[in-house]
């Protein structure tokens, strides 16, 4: 390999948890897309504060890069530990540098005396903005791209902290020009124009955006990795928008307040993970018989029980699909790129108010740390409409109706009274145990399934050969991977069909599934839960199931080996 | 009693007999009295007997989950402010399963009542022991006598620094509703344990023993005081009845980001388009 013609590059910096690997993150992706690049990145990490062996990756790219690779291009390994655990994605022309105190010398080592510059800079801290540079200078851009993100992010800071900050990068830069002049054509990704006008932004923003999108104005939760991020993002945003945000002292507390927001005039969800919505669960069913939207976002990360809490899978579509006792209607979305994270997000609450019942988001711990630049957002033009009536004297919260959704009222709004019941109750909401009502309740509520699916759910996407004879299926966080991959292969017969709608299962999945000579599902968990939900629904089976539950996410090289016939490595 | 805006004409699924039927009434008179407009009132329960009470009024009543009725509550009053909320339900609700929200509540103070009807024992699962339960107490299940310490919510609740703690008796008329009215009024979380015979299940706690075993606090007891409140909540001689504590605290709902800028209730509001691709531009 001579030169660089994939005209892109992967970066990967690892060290211990509190080395400072998230801060090169921010400044080093930020520096590159303004450098006319577009961006990925995402990190995988122990669940410790300090210490561990914890690793970021970014993807520099003329095109737009969506998806985790395996391959690692330029590696800054800040401890030998980490460089030896991932020593085995590094490929013949990677570029390996770090502090010569800290990393043995072997193989195509760079020696980048981190400690000693940035103490010559003035301070050991300095030893990230220095990586930054080294790596600005490595790829042959201009220094200035990255004194801007400095200034940026330390102008409103004291003087001399901006000041030290720029020396060291401009130290940092020098290294890496100098080594550039070696290797020119090996890292260099000419930018193809100007990305400032494109948005940048990881999983938790994005369901945060799509919730004030969808009118959010309540959150209770208990902190929960990886499901925090939504509720710090609407904590920060809780007095420009007006959102009640409250961290409760359990999950049973925060689902009971989401759905006393939802009665009293609020739109609100819960973010929490696998263990913590367990917890949930007998609220969810609260929601199913008061008939009571509510938005839950479910943040994977892999069980059972504490499991492997700051990494990924998708595990829990069954529990979604199965959380609470007795029977009701509920609708479970999965996105899988930053666009349908904002989309889901804000379709929940929607879809939520118009079936009266609880919509779950499923998103996972890779989709919410990965950041990339998109175009645009899918922002809705206007606010969202709320179903709730101003209630009249003869008002039942429960009036029978053709599609059994009957109008929400509220209290304090209109002359009416509104009664919740979660005992089986009759139109008014008052409890009854008439065998006749039992059915006419259960038959009302269940007719809202309608109101999920069918024409109001959110349609799969194929990607890939139109005329496919093999179709790989997948839900949430897999997307994007999958398309990287088919576009690298483009073999003329395989598609890839993506759910951001898992349950109810829309009508088209199951008209292309059925398409299909070869049925393949892709799933980050050990059993293929969902190619199992849509055996239930429709009867297809699936011939091969693609599946991972090593806490890590698919790479591209993964999905192009599978398309390939090839085992996972 | 008086015929209230708050009566309602419906089976009532209580034992003849029973300490709720008394508490009902006071709560609607206090109400009443208060003048409090159904339209704008909320009572939320839990389950068991006593949660069943906001069925048999005429207002609007959120009857949710065993244990849960604190954090519904919570955010009833947190979502639309302008409502006067009231929980109320049976100790095995407030104390056993919804302990830990009971502890939480205090700490947040929402500006709501939180009456607790405490009859030492579990009515509707058929006389297994409370959370309050005393020490020897005989059940089917507990057929050797309760061996558990008695939960005292007062003590609980003043070490917990809640703003009003308040105990009453159900067969005390006039003492009990002005202690509701107090509890309603005043600005902040307030807890009544209301003690009530159990006709059916506890045969130990009667109408006799709460006679026995009650008083008036002191005519000089000072509310401000907390330390003498704690003390009077731990008596080991007697139950003491009234209010044990009371201050002003910063209140929950007051205090949330979201009215800052604006005291509208929630569903009065609609999302600033122009907020959102602002907030959204600052991606780039």
């Amino acid at each position: 390999m001579t030169k660089n013609t994939r005209n892109e590059i992967s970066i990967v910096l690892g060290g211990p948890a509190g080395a400072g690997i998230q801060t090169i993150e921010a400044i080093l992706t930020q520096t590159l897309k303004s450098a006319g690049l577009h961006v990925f990145s995402s990190k995988e990490y122990m669940s410790r504060v300090r210490g561990g062996s914890n690793s970021v990756e970014i993807r520099a790219s003329r095109v737009p890069v969506r998806a985790f690779v395996d391959r690692i291009d330029i590696f800054i390994p800040f401890d030998q530990a980490t460089r030896e655990r991932l020593q085995g994605r590094c490929h013949e022309q990677t570029l390996v540098a770090g502090d010569p105190e800290k990393l043995l010398p072997d193989g195509n080592f760079f020696e980048l005396p981190l400690q000693q510059l940035a103490q010559e800079a003035g301070h050991k801290i300095l030893a990230n903005t220095i990586a930054s540079g080294f790596l600005v200078g490595l790829m042959a851009l201009d220094v200035s791209f990255l004194e801007a993100t400095l200034e940026q992010k330390f102008g409103h800071q004291d003087a001399s902290l901006l000041e030290q900050n720029l020396v060291a990068a401009r130290v940092g830069w020098q290294v890496g020009s100098q080594a550039a002049v070696d290797r020119p054509p090996l890292f260099s990704v000419a930018a193809t124009g100007n990305r400032a006008e494109r948005l940048f932004l990881n999983g938790h923003q994005a369901v945060g955006l799509g919730a004030i999108a969808g009118g959010c104005s309540f959150i209770s939760s208990y902190p929960m990795s990886p499901s925090t991020g939504v509720l710090t993002f609407l904590a920060k945003q809780a007095r420009e928008f007006g959102i009640v945000v409250e961290q409760a002292e359990d999950e049973i507390s925060a689902i009971n307040m989401g759905i006393g927001s939802w009665y009293a005039g609020g739109r609100a969800m819960v973010t929490t993970s696998g263990g913590g919505f367990a917890l949930m669960t007998e609220g969810v069913s609260l929601a199913g018989i008061v008939e009571s939207p509510m938005v839950i976002h479910i943040a994977q990360r892999p069980g059972p029980g504490t499991g492997l809490p700051t990494r990924t899978e998708q595990g829990d579509l069954d529990l979604a699909l199965y959380a609470g006792h007795g029977e009701f209607p509920r609708a479970i979305l999965a996105p899988g790129t930053l666009e349908d994270a904002v989309r889901c997000a804000a379709l929940a609450f929607d879809m939520a108010d118009a079936a009266q019942s609880p919509v779950f988001i499923l998103t996972d711990q890779y989709l919410l740390d990965s950041y990339y630049d998109v175009a645009e957002l899918p922002l809705p033009k206007k606010p969202p409409e709320s179903q709730i009536v101003e209630t009249t004297v003869d008002y039942k919260r429960y009036s029978y109706s053709e599609d059994g959704v009957s109008p929400r009222g509220i209290p304090g709004f209109g002359q009416g009274i509104v009664r919740f019941d979660s005992d089986e109750h009759d139109e008014e909401g008052v409890i009854t145990e008439d065998a006749d009502v039992r059915i006419a309740m259960m038959d009302k509520r269940l007719e809202k399934f309608a109101r999920l699916g069918g024409e109001h759910a959110l349609p799969p996407q194929l990607y890939g050969a139109e005329e496919y004879s093999r179709l790989i299926v997948g839900w949430g966080s897999t997307c994007d991977t999958v398309i990287e991959a088919l576009a690298l292969i483009d073999d003329g017969q395989t598609a890839f069909l993506y759910c951001p709608q898992v349950f109810p299962v829309p009508d088209q999945v199951t008209d292309l599934i059925d398409k299909a000579e070869e049925l393949v599902f892709i799933e980050n968990n050990a059993t293929g839960q969902f190619a199992r939900l849509i055996h239930r629904e429709t009867g297809l089976a699936a011939d091969e199931h693609w599946l991972k539950y090593d806490g890590l996410p698919f790479s591209v090289e993964d999905v192009v080996a599978l398309v390939n016939g090839e085992a996972l490595v | 009693m008086s015929e209230t805006v708050f009566d309602r004409t419906c089976d009532i699924a209580w034992c003849p007999g029973c300490g709720n039927f008394a508490i009902l009434n006071l709560v609607k008179e206090a109400m009443s009295e208060l003048e409090l407009d159904p339209q704008q009132s909320v009572l939320v329960s839990g389950i068991g007997q006593a949660a069943k009470a906001p069925q048999y009024m005429n207002s609007h009543h959120f009857n949710g989950l065993h244990g849960r009725a604190l954090p519904a509550a919570t955010a009833i009053k947190a979502s639309n402010p302008e409502l006067t909320v009231i929980a109320e339900s049976g100790e095995g609700d407030m104390y056993g399963e919804g302990g830990n929200h009971f502890i939480h509540c205090i700490r947040r103070n929402p500006n709501l009542t939180n009456i607790v009807h405490n009859n030492m024992v579990y009515g509707l699962t058929k006389g297994q022991a409370s959370p309050t339960s005393q020490r020897g107490f005989v059940t089917p299940v507990q057929v050797s006598g309760v061996m558990t310490e008695p939960f005292n919510p007062l003590a609980v609740a003043i070490s917990l620094n809640a703003s009003f703690v308040a105990r009453a008796y159900s067969a005390h008329r006039p003492q009990t509703l002005e202690v509701i009215k107090q509890a309603i009024a005043h600005n902040g979380y307030a807890l009544i344990d209301i003690l009530q015979p159990c006709v059916t299940f506890n045969h130990v706690n009667t109408y006799q023993w709460f006679e026995e075993n009650t008083d008036y606090l002191d005519a000089g007891h000072d509310p401000s005081d907390r330390m003498q409140a704690f003390a009077r909540a731990v008596d080991p001689e007697v139950m003491h009845l009234g209010v044990f504590y009371q201050q002003e605290r910063p209140v929950f709902e007051a205090q949330l980001d979201a009215y800052a800028e604006n005291p509208e209730p929630l569903y009065r509001r609609r999302l600033d388009m122009s907020k959102l691709n602002r907030l959204a531009s600052q991606f780039k």
